[in-house]
């Protein structure tokens, strides 16, 4: 029976991943928009940007989460019943979920981008310009693939961060290891054996994932110590 | 909206405040302690004595701390030998087992902050220390834990400021901070908006004292070293 509650909570891995990934992939396209916007010459991107990186990053992540699963439908609805129409606004926790990790970790995301193309020369950006190269082109041809590995150090930080930030998605009803050990906890009486389970598949995901972004630093890196030193 | 409902409240959530402060002031100021002790050993040529350290950082470092928490208030309930001990009155209390597991977790974190800053200090500083025939414990005092201390105020100030924020998840366990306060006020009230909102301004609020603080701290005591 233990092991019937042991291989739900660890299926419920699944839910913890897909909320991870999604999170990861809005959060990096947050974060590349915010870094433009940040390095931008518009006063007013700047400023944005800047505003949402430090309101962001001033509220705690569980704040966050209940603002966007409990305060937003409720001013959705309140603005949509203002106007007339007769529609009821709601939130999956799932969504929920992976706005608001996306929201967070995009701010954090912004301020890695932001260093790393901050530190590649802007002689660099310049003779790319001298030779004819579109914005566009500078960006994904000359900067996208250096600041990637400028990035990485960062960017493996946020991730586990991130990860380990999933488990606050179970307090707005979202099914994942962490509610899903709850449950199991609660019908046997085990809470320490499936809190330790919980615990050691969040354990083996870091670690995991330390080991993978570290090789691929040293992949990124090739070639590239000699040419700095 | 029904602001009125957030200005009488405004007592309880001064109350809520207060606890906010009080649990994330107890748990840097222990877990401070801990950690210069622990990132002098964490250094330590001796792997019986390094290696226990660097598990201990990694696995409170590498799980959410909503496990941890759940794992010492509801996971320790699980033994009987330790529901009968003398213990139990502080383990079955919530504000006890937040303390703790914070405290476990700031330490972590803490002590590899402090042992990075101190891997960096150039081994001639110790050299010269040694040659002055300074002890271990004034080359500790006078030597390893200012650099420790100067290298790495900007990330313990990140830590301060992650702590600050962790401390909303005391509110999963029933105690009554900042977010345990909002979350009362929306299943009393009845109101979805407004509590929340409120609580995110006065986190916002503390968070920006703590940012100006530690600017200040960092021109007074790195900038001025030059």
């Amino acid at each position: 029976m233990l092991a019937a509650y042991a291989m739900t909570v660890l299926g419920a891995g699944l839910v913890t991943l897909q909320l991870a990934a999604g999170a990861l992939a809005l959060a990096v396209l947050f974060g590349l928009a915010g870094a433009l916007c940040k390095l931008s010459s518009s006063v007013v991107l700047r400023t944005l940007a800047g505003i949402y990186t430090s309101v962001v990053r001033g509220i705690p992540d569980l704040v966050l989460m209940l603002l966007v699963f409990y305060s937003l439908p409720t001013l959705v609805n309140e603005v949509l019943t203002a106007a007339g129409i007769s529609y009821y606004f709601e939130l999956d926790p799932f969504i929920a979920g992976t706005v608001t990790l996306a929201l967070i970790f995009g701010a954090y995301m912004t301020e890695t981008f932001r260093g790393a193309l901050v530190a590649i020369p802007k002689g660099q950006v310049e003779a790319a310009r001298a030779y004819g190269l579109g914005p566009m082109r500078t960006f994904t041809g000359i900067l996208l693939p250096q600041m990637a590995r400028l990035a990485l150090p960062g960017f493996t930080n946020n991730w586990l961060v991130l990860l380990k930030a999933t488990a606050l998605a179970s307090l707005i009803g979202l099914q994942d290891v962490m509610l899903t050990a709850k449950g199991a906890a609660e019908a046997t009486g085990q809470p320490f054996t499936f809190y330790l389970l919980a615990g050691g598949f969040y354990l083996a995901l870091t670690l995991s994932s330390v080991l993978f972004l570290a090789w691929l630093g040293r992949r990124l890196d090739l070639g590239t110590r000699e040419l700095s030193r | 909206m029904n602001w009125t409902i957030i200005a009488d409240s405004l007592p309880l959530y001064a109350q809520g405040a207060r606890l906010t402060v009080l649990l994330t002031v107890s748990a840097l100021a222990i877990g401070f302690g801990l950690s210069l002790g622990l990132a002098l050993l964490r250094n330590s040529p001796n792997p019986w004595i390094r290696l226990p350290i660097a598990s201990y950082t990694l696995v409170f470092r590498g799980t959410p701390l909503l496990v941890q928490l759940f794992l010492i208030y509801f996971g320790l309930a699980q033994f009987g030998l330790l529901r009968q001990s003398i213990l139990w009155p502080w383990l079955s209390s919530p504000l006890f087992c937040v303390l703790l597991t914070f405290v476990l977790n700031t330490t972590a974190y803490t002590t590899e902050i402090f042992a990075g800053g101190l891997r960096h200090l150039p081994p001639g500083e110790i050299e010269a220390a040694r040659a002055y025939g300074m002890s271990p414990w004034t080359i500790a005092r006078r030597i390893l834990i200012p650099a420790m201390l100067s290298r790495s105020l900007t990330l313990y100030g990140n830590e301060t400021i992650m702590m600050m924020h962790a401390t909303s998840l005391a509110s999963t366990v029933t105690l009554l901070e900042i977010t345990g306060v909002a979350r009362n006020i929306t299943l009393t009230s009845y109101i979805l908006f407004e509590p929340y909102v409120t609580a995110a301004a006065i986190y916002l609020c503390l968070t920006f004292i703590l940012v100006g603080a530690f600017h200040m701290a960092e021109r007074r005591w790195v900038d001025a070293r030059g």
